[in-house]
């Protein structure tokens, strides 16, 4: 089955700044894509340049099959978007710019709708300018979300949701996901990635750093283990893959890398293990390893706007 | 409750570095170009007195500019046309400082994140205020400089000066209880030019009309007049216009400390929980979005037309000496009074008009930068169809407006006159010949906004440049070649004078051509 996302090599300069610098992306029809990366790395212009907003300098891009540029209000049909930053017009009320956009769209489910509106628990009456960054939010999915399209491109959709909210959106995303719906979900919210997303792509200053199943990519990061032995933890620091090794009386915890986690345990059956606890790898350690120790200098990349 | 003026005064200046001076220059080259070009054309008494009796036979001339008050003073005639036109300028630049500095700031939600600082609840208000009022004072004090050395005396440009300053603080005034109403700057800035616009008008009825003049004294831009520069220089007329920001300033400050921020005293009604059916394109939605503001320049047209036509029917009792027929010769008149009164004033709706239609064109310019158009352009809608739908608004907005001036014109004139049906059949055409060349303004901001966005407010420059060369360009012997570049010198002089389609031709084709350079320079661009 074809793609829905297929990017490679994408540049994108603004000036004499660089916002994408070779960035690749492929997002399978049907599939849940996290997109993550630090504020500036470059995600949303990817989804801009995705939606032919922006022109691309340099590499190739294709969505839904046509090309992003060239066939936007054809492709446009079959998808909807969530900007990062919702914007509204401060006369229109609620419910008119969820009308509005999704008949520009070729027009959206009235049961769904209404449906959406009562899970978000949004008023439709109120005017732009009167909803909280929260409820601009909540407009702008449900005029997505209420629209029969093949793909949704949401742009850190539950930036400003409530934690309640924030599970009503998970509950949603995961019920289009099971119809087949490929969702391109950019986030900051590892915990929401986590929980939807099959697959997912780090990027980090315009460039794609890691991709991958998040299963398979957990095998690059560390478990954290903490014991209590049977009797003083000896001869765990020379163990390959181990690190910052604690010792306290007979208790030990150490951080090891997820392939030498079998050495690391046999290590550890062999002093005699009285408790054990371990803390798989989140997405969150992935993530900050990719951000702070991937860094030459050892420290965060600053941000580039 | 003003801790933090300071700071947000610098904050201010540092946000107007390029506003402030660009209109500080501008106004400065109005008023010194005036003089320098009109210093030198009455050498004599005489000379003057003969000039200034024919501006005063001539309401045209009264109810733009006001009348010459002492009709010996060279500095009266030289400063006639600058006088109360550039007080409604000064006070215009003023108004727009204050409504920019005040609820634009609290609308966009910016002011919350510095109220949240050590900024007191009125240091918004009197930051705000502090910066027009010295804004005033220094392009008073400035244009004073490049009048007297124009070569006007001391004393009459000094008070010229507190003419220009004294609209300014009233108009300050004006705004600073205006964005106290409403929640919106675009209504607040509405509600000031309003008021500016009706302030112009009544004194414009009162210089015109004999037995009417106590109306000048209801208008801050009548008292401005009466300071009457050169012409006795009535210094303590200044006390009014700041008496009355000093209370428009009490006032605001009083509702400023009873109001929420971000609220204002017209509590905003709750919408439609649904879009109405109609709602399904980018058409509808820039006719939804634009309505309001149509609406109230319809308004203002259909006023000002109905002011012009009947003024225009009092022309013919008034004196047609050879003097008054030769100045409205040099003014561009052809045949008789009252049609050249018309197609003067029509020439000024024209400059109105072009002003409405690069306010709205350039929605399309805030709708991108307040990525409002992001959404839109997300959907299935194309670059040319989104573009056009604000450009359609923009176009046929600006031929409304002066079809309304023109009727309702056509009706309070033909109505004194008795041939109701054919004024209105002289007039609306007389009108509508303006269009094309208000078009060209427009297709200006489509230009800019298709090929170089961020100047897109320059069209606002282009006409300014255009109305200058219209007032100053004559006057100052500026070769045809750049007079000629003013789409607004391109019109049949109508009623009145001789039509001829070929220069509309040529407007509608710079016209055509400049829509097409934008939309293919927007379809081409990034957006965002």
């Amino acid at each position: 089955m074809q793609n829905a996302i297929e990017v490679s090599g994408l540049h994108k300069a603004f000036g004499h700044t660089v916002a994408l610098d070779g960035l690749d992306l492929t997002v399978a029809t049907g599939e849940v894509h996290g997109f993550l990366g630090p504020n500036g790395s470059g995600k949303s212009t990817t989804i801009r340049v995705l939606l032919g907003l922006l022109r691309r300098d340099a590499g190739a891009a294709t969505l839904l099959g046509g090309d992003p540029w060239r066939d936007a209000t054809r492709l446009h049909r079959r998808l909807a978007y969530v900007p990062g930053d919702v914007t509204l017009w401060p006369n229109l009320s609620g419910g008119e710019v969820i009308d509005l956009l999704g008949r520009l769209r070729g027009g959206l489910d009235p049961a769904r709708r209404t449906a959406l509106l009562d899970r978000f628990e949004l008023d439709p009456h109120k005017r732009g300018r009167a909803y909280s960054k929260g409820n601009r939010q909540k407009v702008a999915l449900v005029a997505a979300l209420a629209s029969d399209v093949e793909l949704l491109i949401l742009d850190e959709p539950t930036s400003g949701l409530d934690p309640l909210m924030e599970r009503v959106f998970r509950d949603v995303i995961a019920e289009d996901a099971a119809t087949g719906r490929t969702v391109l979900l950019s986030s900051h919210i590892l915990a929401e990635v986590e929980a939807l997303c099959d697959r997912v792509s780090i990027i980090r200053a315009g460039r794609t750093v890691e991709t991958g199943a998040l299963a398979d990519l957990r095998h690059l990061t560390r478990t954290s283990i903490e014991a209590e032995l049977a009797g003083p933890p000896t001869g765990l620091e020379g163990l390959p893959g181990v690190y910052d090794v604690l010792v306290r009386g007979h208790r030990v915890t150490f951080d090891v890398d997820t392939v030498h986690l079998d050495d690391a345990l046999k290590a550890l059956t062999r002093l005699g293990v009285r408790t054990l606890a371990s803390q798989p790898p989140t997405l969150e350690e992935l993530f900050l390893r990719h951000y702070v120790e991937n860094d030459p200098a050892g420290h965060a990349v600053p941000a580039t706007p | 409750m003003t801790a933090g003026t300071g700071t947000l005064v610098r904050l201010a200046l540092r946000r107007d570095r390029v506003f402030l001076p660009v209109s500080l220059m501008c106004l400065v080259a109005f008023a010194a170009g005036s003089a320098a070009a009109t210093v030198g054309l009455y050498p004599t008494e005489a000379s003057r007195v003969k000039a200034a009796d024919a501006a005063n036979a001539t309401p045209a001339i009264r109810a733009l500019y006001g009348p010459v008050y002492d009709p010996t003073s060279l500095g009266a005639i030289a400063m006639l046309k600058t006088t109360a036109f550039g007080a409604l300028l000064v006070a215009l630049v003023s108004a727009l400082l204050v409504v920019r500095h005040t609820r634009a700031e609290e609308e966009s939600g910016r002011l919350e994140l510095m109220s949240a600082g050590v900024v007191g609840r009125q240091a918004p208000l009197t930051a705000a205020l502090t910066v027009a009022v010295v804004a005033d004072v220094v392009i008073a004090a400035i244009t004073t400089l490049a009048v007297v050395g124009a070569g006007l005396p001391w004393a009459g440009s000094v008070a010229f000066g507190l003419t220009w300053a004294a609209a300014g603080i009233a108009f300050a005034g004006v705004a600073a209880v205006a964005v106290q109403l409403t929640e919106r700057s675009r209504t607040a800035t509405g509600i000031t030019v309003s008021v500016l616009g009706a302030a112009y008008l009544i004194r414009a009825v009162g210089d015109v009309g004999d037995g009417r003049h106590w109306l000048s004294w209801l208008s801050p831009i009548g008292w401005s007049q009466q300071i009457r520069p050169y012409a006795g220089n009535r210094w303590p007329v200044a006390v009014l216009p700041v008496l009355l920001a000093v209370v428009l300033v009490g006032v605001a400050h009083t509702l400023v400390a009873r109001r929420d921020l971000g609220a204002g005293l017209m509590a905003a009604r709750p919408g439609p929980a649904s879009g109405a059916p109609g709602l399904r394109s980018p058409l509808a939605l820039a006719w939804r979005l634009q309505r309001p503001l149509l609406a109230a320049w319809t308004a203002a047209f259909a006023v000002l037309g109905a002011v012009m036509g009947s003024i225009a029917s009092d022309v013919g009792g008034f004196l047609d000496s050879a003097e008054s027929r030769d100045l409205i010769v040099k003014l561009g008149g052809v045949h008789g009074l009252t049609d050249a009164f018309l197609a003067t004033e029509f020439g000024f709706l024209a400059v109105f008009a072009s002003a409405y239609g690069i306010q709205a064109a350039l929605r399309l310019r805030s709708e991108e930068t307040e990525q409002r158009a992001e959404p839109v352009l997300a959907t299935a809608v194309s670059r040319a169809a989104w573009l056009g739908s604000h450009v359609v608004v923009a176009l046929g907005g600006t031929a409304l407006l002066l079809a309304v001036a023109g009727l309702s014109a056509g009706l309070t004139n033909g109505a004194q006159t008795g041939g109701l049906g054919a004024s209105v059949r002289r007039l609306v055409p007389a009108a509508l010949v303006q269009v094309p060349a208000v078009w060209v303004l427009v297709s200006i901001v489509v230009v800019l906004v298709g090929l170089a966005p961020r100047a897109a407010t320059g069209a606002w420059g282009a006409l300014l440049v255009f109305l200058l060369i219209g007032e100053l360009g004559p006057l100052l012997h500026v070769a045809q070649v750049v007079q000629d570049v003013s789409p607004f010198a391109h019109v049949p002089r109508l009623p009145g004078g001789a039509y001829s389609s070929a220069p509309l031709l040529g407007l509608m084709a710079t016209t055509a051509v400049l829509l097409a350079s934008g939309f293919i320079g927007f379809r081409r661009r990034d957006v965002g």
